[in-house]
């Protein structure tokens, strides 16, 4: 299936988790990508060999605006042009609210809510252009979380995070939609997916309660959200925008 | 396009109209095989018959049918519907369950008929065996003079969450997940529009459909084929993960 060529995507936080398997599966599909993430180039080598011809490397800290503008450049000199953005790097936030320090907060926002900002309003331009000659227009996909919609004691600044990518989607979408710019705009919510993030960050009982919790009984594996969003990216969901993808196993039909 | 179903035995209602008969050319497209059925047997689908989806003996026929060919249902798609478009204070209970019959009664009617053929399914099939219900942005805001229509849309998308729970906590590997579209070019938004007219909701067709054209940000309706794409992603293994979810295929209708 190569419904991705000639595509060229964004993929922030792509080195490791859904990232990584977005970044394979557009890829797979005949698609062009630029991997961003927080590793030197040189830490990066190995993966990106691994990743073949039609996959490039940049570093970048995606909360830092003054980092952005290189970043673009590269795609630029390495593609030309820019028709899906996936914005997808994101870290965890959670404690109980009298625990957490405004710098935590903004921590948390710096990358979860500023990064995906900073992603849509560098690469507009670009994405505008190559809207043009696409059947469904250029293609902006935000990693958001079932926590952008229900909460969950002592996540809040994760809960606020995600919650701000959905609406912010929104307004991104209706905003283009208005503008007739050619660019959709979706949210991605997925439910708790078997990632380093996550592995990393949660006990033996939390596993449990991922499982626990979710109807279809098990966690994600990142390639089933990968599968959702290069559906969102292609030109198969031409009539969606400002709609939020739900990969959650159930835990939010509930 | 899309997805490869590769030889999934998927079954489509309501197979004669726009999103229909675009589902079943984009799932035979995909490489599924498709029975298609209608009120009167259309001719789309790799098999095909004529079915009320009211009917209690009708589903029990199809089922029947589908048993004895393939012994096996890997797809449900509940797309058979009607639209109504009436003042409340004009409505007649008649008229209101007659709509809810085809909406709604036929949702249930269909995974009792076919639900051993879906755990068959399910037992192998990866990614498990999917139903699509079709729903509307009908059935997430409400709408003036659709009181009807959108009381049943919301109806299949709470009935589809709630399979989709069940069916889970029974472990039959079966998700069940609700469509949204918003307008699209077929022949019940025809109607839609003509009855604007008739009850006075706008002065002609052209304005009924301009208005409708504004409430979606994209500035269009949408093609059969739009949906027809989503319905092919939700059948596909490539949704494995999703279950009682709702794909909102609305132009932006419903973002703002």
């Amino acid at each position: 299936m190569n419904r991705l060529e000639g595509s060229v995507a964004l993929v922030t936080g792509g080195l490791k988790g859904i990232g990584r398997a977005i970044v394979e599966r557009l890829l797979a599909e005949g698609g062009s990508v630029m991997l961003a993430d927080l590793a030197s180039a040189e830490d990066a080598a190995g993966d990106l060999a691994a990743l073949g011809g039609r996959a490039a490397y940049v570093r970048l800290d995606v909360g830092d605006e003054a980092a952005w503008p290189a970043a673009v450049t590269a795609i630029r000199e390495r593609f030309g042009r820019l028709d899906i953005l996936v914005a997808n790097a994101g870290i965890g936030g959670t404690g109980p609210v009298r625990n957490v320090t405004l710098a935590d907060w903004h921590k948390t926002m710096r990358v979860n809510v500023d990064g995906v900002f900073l992603a849509v309003s560098q690469c507009a331009d670009l994405l505008a252009e190559a809207g043009k000659d696409r059947r469904g227009g250029s293609s902006i996909v935000t990693i958001s979380s079932i926590m952008g919609l229900v909460g969950l004691a002592g996540a809040g600044p994760y809960n606020a995070s995600k919650g701000a990518v959905r609406l912010f989607t929104k307004a991104v979408a209706l905003e283009f939609a208005s503008g007739k710019v050619p660019i959709r705009a979706n949210s991605v919510h997925p439910g708790f997916v078997e990632t380093p993030l996550l592995m990393q960050s949660s006990a033996a009982d939390q596993l449990a309660f991922y499982t626990g919790s979710t109807p279809l009984g098990r966690m994600a594996q990142p390639a089933e959200i990968a599968a959702a969003v290069a559906f969102l990216a292609s030109d198969d969901a031409s009539y969606m925008t400002g709609s939020e993808l739900v990969v959650d196993g159930g835990y939010t039909a509930q | 396009m899309g997805e490869v179903l590769d030889g999934s035995i998927i079954l489509v209602t309501g197979a004669g109209g726009g999103i229909g008969g675009a589902t079943v050319t984009a799932l035979r497209a995909a490489r599924a095989t498709v029975i298609a059925t209608d009120l009167r047997a259309p001719d789309g689908g790799d098999v095909n018959f004529a079915q009320d989806v009211t009917s209690e003996t009708d589903w029990a026929r199809i089922a029947g049918e589908i048993d004895s060919r393939f012994g096996t249902l890997d797809c449900l798609v509940n797309n058979a519907g009607l639209a109504l478009v009436n003042r409340i204070e004009d409505e007649t209970l008649e008229s209101w369950r007659r709509l809810q019959s085809v909406n709604v009664e036929s949702m249930l009617l269909s995974l009792k008929a076919t639900l051993k053929l879906l755990k068959k399914a399910g037992e192998t099939r990866v990614g498990g065996a999917s139903v699509v219900n079709l729903s509307s942005v009908g059935g997430i805001g409400g709408a003036a003079l659709m009181t009807s229509y959108c009381t049943s849309k919301g109806a299949v998308r709470l009935f589809s969450k709630s399979a989709a729970i069940e069916f889970a906590m029974l472990k039959y590997n079966i998700r069940v997940n609700s469509v949204h579209p918003g307008g699209i070019e077929t022949a019940m938004m025809d109607d839609i529009v003509a009855r604007y007219v008739e009850l006075g909701a706008a002065p002609d067709a052209e304005t009924a459909r301009a208005r409708l054209d504004a409430q979606h940000p994209l500035g269009r309706w949408g093609r059969p084929e739009e949906i027809a794409s989503g319905i092919v992603y939700l059948c596909s293994p490539a949704a494995s993960f999703m279950t009682g979810s709702e794909l909102v295929i609305d132009g932006g209708f419903t973002a703002h």
